[in-house]
């Protein structure tokens, strides 16, 4: 445990840019666009699946106010890929920027530029287009097989073997096994299996995509962009628009929210399109409609899950066969699909066998992408139902047959590659949340006055710290001609607070206070690279390499005032903003080696760069708990109380990560209880408006609450795991479980809805 | 056509179009703080004062401000840092882009209701969507605020 009293680290500090987006100052994309930018609108596909067979835009063209109309003809004929991921991305090359095929419904037809949206709007109307129309493939469990092939070009590519077989509509094969899982399976006394069906779930951040270009005094190409990966958007400009990289900057400003969403590219390829055909400026926004409808949802799956434990409880095999469906193009999709396993598996590690398979299919729907949890979320559901199950059928408290199983601190597990776990705590979250919610008195369930009974449930999960061997952030820290310092992050605080906790631990190491410290995060041109916020990397490693440059300025600064000051490095300590002498006389302050290190003679401006990527990724946990009351009479699930207890290693700031994990715990209730995408049998998405999609508000989500048993990471910047998307995956499976305790319906499809409840009550009677 | 209204205690003249909605109106006029988040009048992000009770802009055409007063958190300032400090010190803004109308709907609260429970604080503010932050955070900012247990 760390032993030093720390000044920013561990405080609960107000985030540094709080105080200015509270009061809806203008910092957000669209506040930042030029008024006279061009408006951009997309006509998009009424179909599923179809060919454009012509497409005349010659009326809509002779609208007053017209920029330019660009349709599959005007685009460069490279196929890229949207997912932002660093290169080379294991999403395949499956898209142009516009096609004469469109794969779903609201799939790019043509780009509108004009004057104001009005003009745009009109000049849509006016554009023909006729389509050869083509059998959709909408159900994903027939995907693979089916006489269409949503894919049949021959020039999608990838950068290495996927396992795409794209004339069986399969995006990515993902096969992972230790041991012998049937032979195991075999041997066990016990033996569950089940078939999950998690949903696609939209992300609903409040601020929708958007994108605003324009071509600076050199001629380059500049994105301001709502994006949580900047950099990954540089690169996917430049291959999809085909020019180098170096003609692109990208800016991100403050932005309303991602989820994950915003790791995946959306208008800013139109936007920067017409801004290089134009030279003028654009701005794309897309609206709710477009935003639920054309950009990406969560990946939904069909996860059968076999579980075998022996007489004594303990688990011995685990077996996972996923089937995700990515929809139109194949972004994030090995990925997701290969999570399932690598966030799931390696919570149980009595097992002699585990393995993962599956397949990630194209369909004619929306794409999926990434998403809070990617793919964790969809394989705790199942893993953690069927553990659920598992403990009923050995008559073992749900409680203890997790403490009985899970991987302790210093031990390995079957896919790790005998790496130790560095930190865990779940076996306290796992104590800690029982006690809160009272599991004791309340398990299984407690009947009601009326027609209500309650019932309680519980889930654990874990998540990564950023990717293993892949991940890498880098950070700089000036030592200013004021005295202060600049602190240079690729990191894209998404309202996640990076900006300030990054800034904390700067201050920690350099021993200033933070309001020395100033940010300047997510510019192409004038951060160092960082892949961009996703993955749970942040905290991790660009708070790692954060620390390390810090180090290495604070050195610098002692050297060069023990220079100024005629004695050796070993002699000065930093104290009070200067740099003094131990024990004797002499001191220069902070400010004045500024002064005299940038200024006059000294030809030395102080600065430190490091760059850090890690071997492991360790994870975070949570132990959920769920309390439900339901009514028998209609199958309506209230949500009465929610206990997440959550290892997260060192909290850097207590208030910012207890918010994250209450936003993540409520989406995570929203998907268990509210949220589905749903599409009409003709592939048309039925759920594009709040109206029909339904995220929490303040009157669904019960009481939440959050508490932390700290464990402490020795590979993490002063202890610290992360935490953004761990949070978001046990309301699933917890609440499944309690409506499952409070009345015997033991809900497969999420969400969990008043029909479904209410319709498998009827059948047991 | 021109609308004559106040907009945050100055009188202003302005040259609408018919079919425009409020909150364009009042974002191309430069009062950057109304954000919207939806089409459907569903998220509240939107939410300004006409005549000091709470609003949707994006559902009000801007023909229908004239002659009425409007406010949003620019004309409040002092009031709305006074909450915001309380919101911060939480960590309840997250991405922040909820925090404007979600406030004025605050401030809208306190000049409407006396000691209101905590049922009556949700109900009151549950138009106002947040994606964020689960609600409880802010929920714990306006009870301090406030002053309620
Ligand atoms: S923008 Fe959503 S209610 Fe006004
Ligand atoms: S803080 Fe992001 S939507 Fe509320």
């Amino acid at each position: 445990m760390q032993e030093v009293s720390l000044r920013n680290v561990g405080h609960s500090i107000p985030k540094i840019d709080g105080l200015s987006i509270a009061m809806g100052k203008p910092a957000y994309t669209e506040d930042l666009a030029m008024p006279q930018a061009l408006v951009l609108k997309i006509l998009r596909s009424p179909h599923a699946f179809a060919k454009i067979i012509s497409i005349d835009t010659s009326k809509a063209e002779l609208v007053e106010g017209v920029e330019c109309i660009l349709t599959y003809k005007d685009v460069p004929k490279e196929r890229f890929t949207l997912a932002g991921q660093s290169y080379p991305e294991p999403s395949p090359y499956d898209r142009l920027i516009l096609e004469n095929v469109v794969r779903y419904v609201g799939d790019e037809v043509a780009i509108i530029a004009a004057v104001d949206e009005k003009t745009a709007l009109k000049a849509m109307k006016l554009i023909n287009v006729e389509y050869e129309v083509l059998e959709p493939v909408l159900d994903f469990e027939k995907a693979i097989g089916h006489p269409s092939v949503v894919h049949f070009e021959e020039d999608l590519t990838c950068n290495f073997d996927i396992g795409l077989h794209k004339e069986q509509n399969i995006v990515s094969s993902h096969e992972q096994a230790v041991g012998d899982v049937e032979k195991v399976l075999k041997d066990c006394e016990f033996i569950v299996e089940d078939v999950y069906y998690p949903q696609a779930q939209a992300h609903a951040m409040m601020e929708t995509y958007r994108s605003f270009t324009y071509q600076d005094h050199m001629g380059r190409l500049v994105v301001v962009s709502s994006t949580q990966v900047p950099f990954h958007i540089k690169r996917q400009l430049a291959r999809a628009l085909q020019i180098p990289a170096a003609k692109i900057r990208v800016i991100k400003p403050r932005i309303g929210g991602g989820f994950g969403g915003k790791q995946t590219g959306a208008g800013d390829v139109f936007a920067a399109l017409v801004t290089l055909r134009t030279g003028k400026p654009a701005m794309i926004i897309y609206d709710r409609q477009e935003t639920f409808s054309c950009t990406t949802s969560r990946h939904a799956m069909r996860i059968k899950v076999r579980l075998g434990a022996d007489a004594d409880g303990f688990i011995r095999a685990i077996d996972l066969e996923v089937l995700s469906d990515t929809g139109a193009y194949g972004e994030h999709a090995s990925t997701v699909l290969s999570c399932v396993g690598e966030y799931t598996l390696p919570l149980y590690n009595k097992t002699k066998a585990v393995r993962i398979r599956g397949n990630a299919v194209y369909t004619n729907k929306m794409p999926a992408g990434a998403f809070r949890g990617y793919g964790a979320t969809q394989g705790t559901f199942a893993l953690e139902s069927a553990v659920n199950k598992l403990a009923e059928r050995l008559a073992i408290d749900p409680t203890e047959i997790r403490l009985k199983n899970i991987s302790q601190k210093g031990e390995t597990f079957l896919t790790g590659h005998g790496v130790q776990l560095g930190s865990t705590a779940l076996d306290r979250c796992i104590k800690k949340g029982r006690e809160m919610v009272g599991w004791k008195e309340k398990f299984p369930r407690q009947t009601m006055s009326g027609a209500k009974i309650r019932g309680v449930g519980m889930a654990i999960t874990m998540q990564g710290s950023g990717i293993a061997n892949i991940g890498t952030a880098s950070a700089e820290i000036r030592l200013t001609d004021d005295g202060n310092f600049a602190l240079l992050i690729g990191a894209t605080d998404m309202g996640t607070g990076c900006d300030t906790i990054l800034s904390q631990m700067a201050a920690e190491v350099l021993e200033v206070p933070l309001d020395k410290i100033y940010v300047s995060a997510g510019d192409t041109d004038t951060s160092p690279f960082d892949p961009g916020s996703y993955a749970s990397s942040t905290t991790y490693l660009a708070g790692t390499a954060v620390i390390k440059a810090a180090e290495e300025l604070k050195g610098k600064i002692l050297a060069q005032g023990a220079k100024f000051l005629g004695v050796s490095k070993e002699d000065v300590i930093f104290e009070e903003l200067s740099v003094r002498r131990i024990g004797g006389e002499g001191e220069i302050s902070l400010a004045k080696i500024a002064e005299q290190t940038i200024l006059g003679m000294g030809n030395l401006q102080l600065a430190a760069m490091a760059t850090h990527g890690s071997q492991i990724s360790p994870p975070p946990y949570v132990a959920g708990f769920a309390e439900v009351e339901v009514d028998v009479e209609t199958g309506k699930v209230d949500l009465i109380d929610y206990v997440a207890v959550v290892d997260c290693g060192t909290m850097i700031n207590p208030n910012l990560a207890r918010i994250q994990a209450e936003g993540g715990i409520v989406q995570g209730i929203g998907m268990a209880l509210f949220e589905e995408v749903r599409y009409s049998n003709l592939g048309k998405m039925e759920t594009n408006t709040f109206m029909q999609y339904k995220i929490p508000c303040r009157q669904d989500v019960g009481n939440v609450r959050i508490a932390f048993e700290e464990s402490y990471e020795p590979s993490g910047p002063f202890g610290a795991k992360s935490i953004g998307e761990v949070v978001a995956n046990t309301p699933s499976p917890a609440i499944v479980n309690a409506v499952y305790n409070a009345v015997g319906v033991q809900v497969h499809h999420l969400p969990v809805t008043p029909e479904k409840v209410f319709l498998e009550m009827l059948k047991q009677q | 056509m021109q609308i004559e209204l106040i907009v945050n205690d100055k009188s202003v003249t302005w040259d609408i179009e018919k079919d425009e909605f409020l909150a364009d109106t009042l974002r191309a006029h430069g009062f950057l703080s109304v954000k919207k988040a939806c089409d459907t009048s569903c998220c509240g992000l939107c939410t300004v004062w006409m005549d000091g009770k709470p609003v949707l802009s994006c559902s009000i055409l801007s023909m229908r401000a004239h002659g009425k007063k409007i406010t949003t958190i620019e004309g409040v300032a002092q009031a709305a840092e006074e909450f915001a400090h309380i919101l911060t010190a939480e960590g309840a803004e997250q991405c922040g882009f909820c925090s404007p109308g979600f406030i004025m709907n605050v401030l809208a609260m306190k000049n409407e209701l006396d000691n209101p429970t905590e049922d009556e604080i949700i109900h009151y503010l549950t138009g106002n969507l947040c994606r964020c932050t689960g609600y409880m955070g802010q929920l714990r900012a306006v009870k301090t605020y406030l002053g309620v247990a």
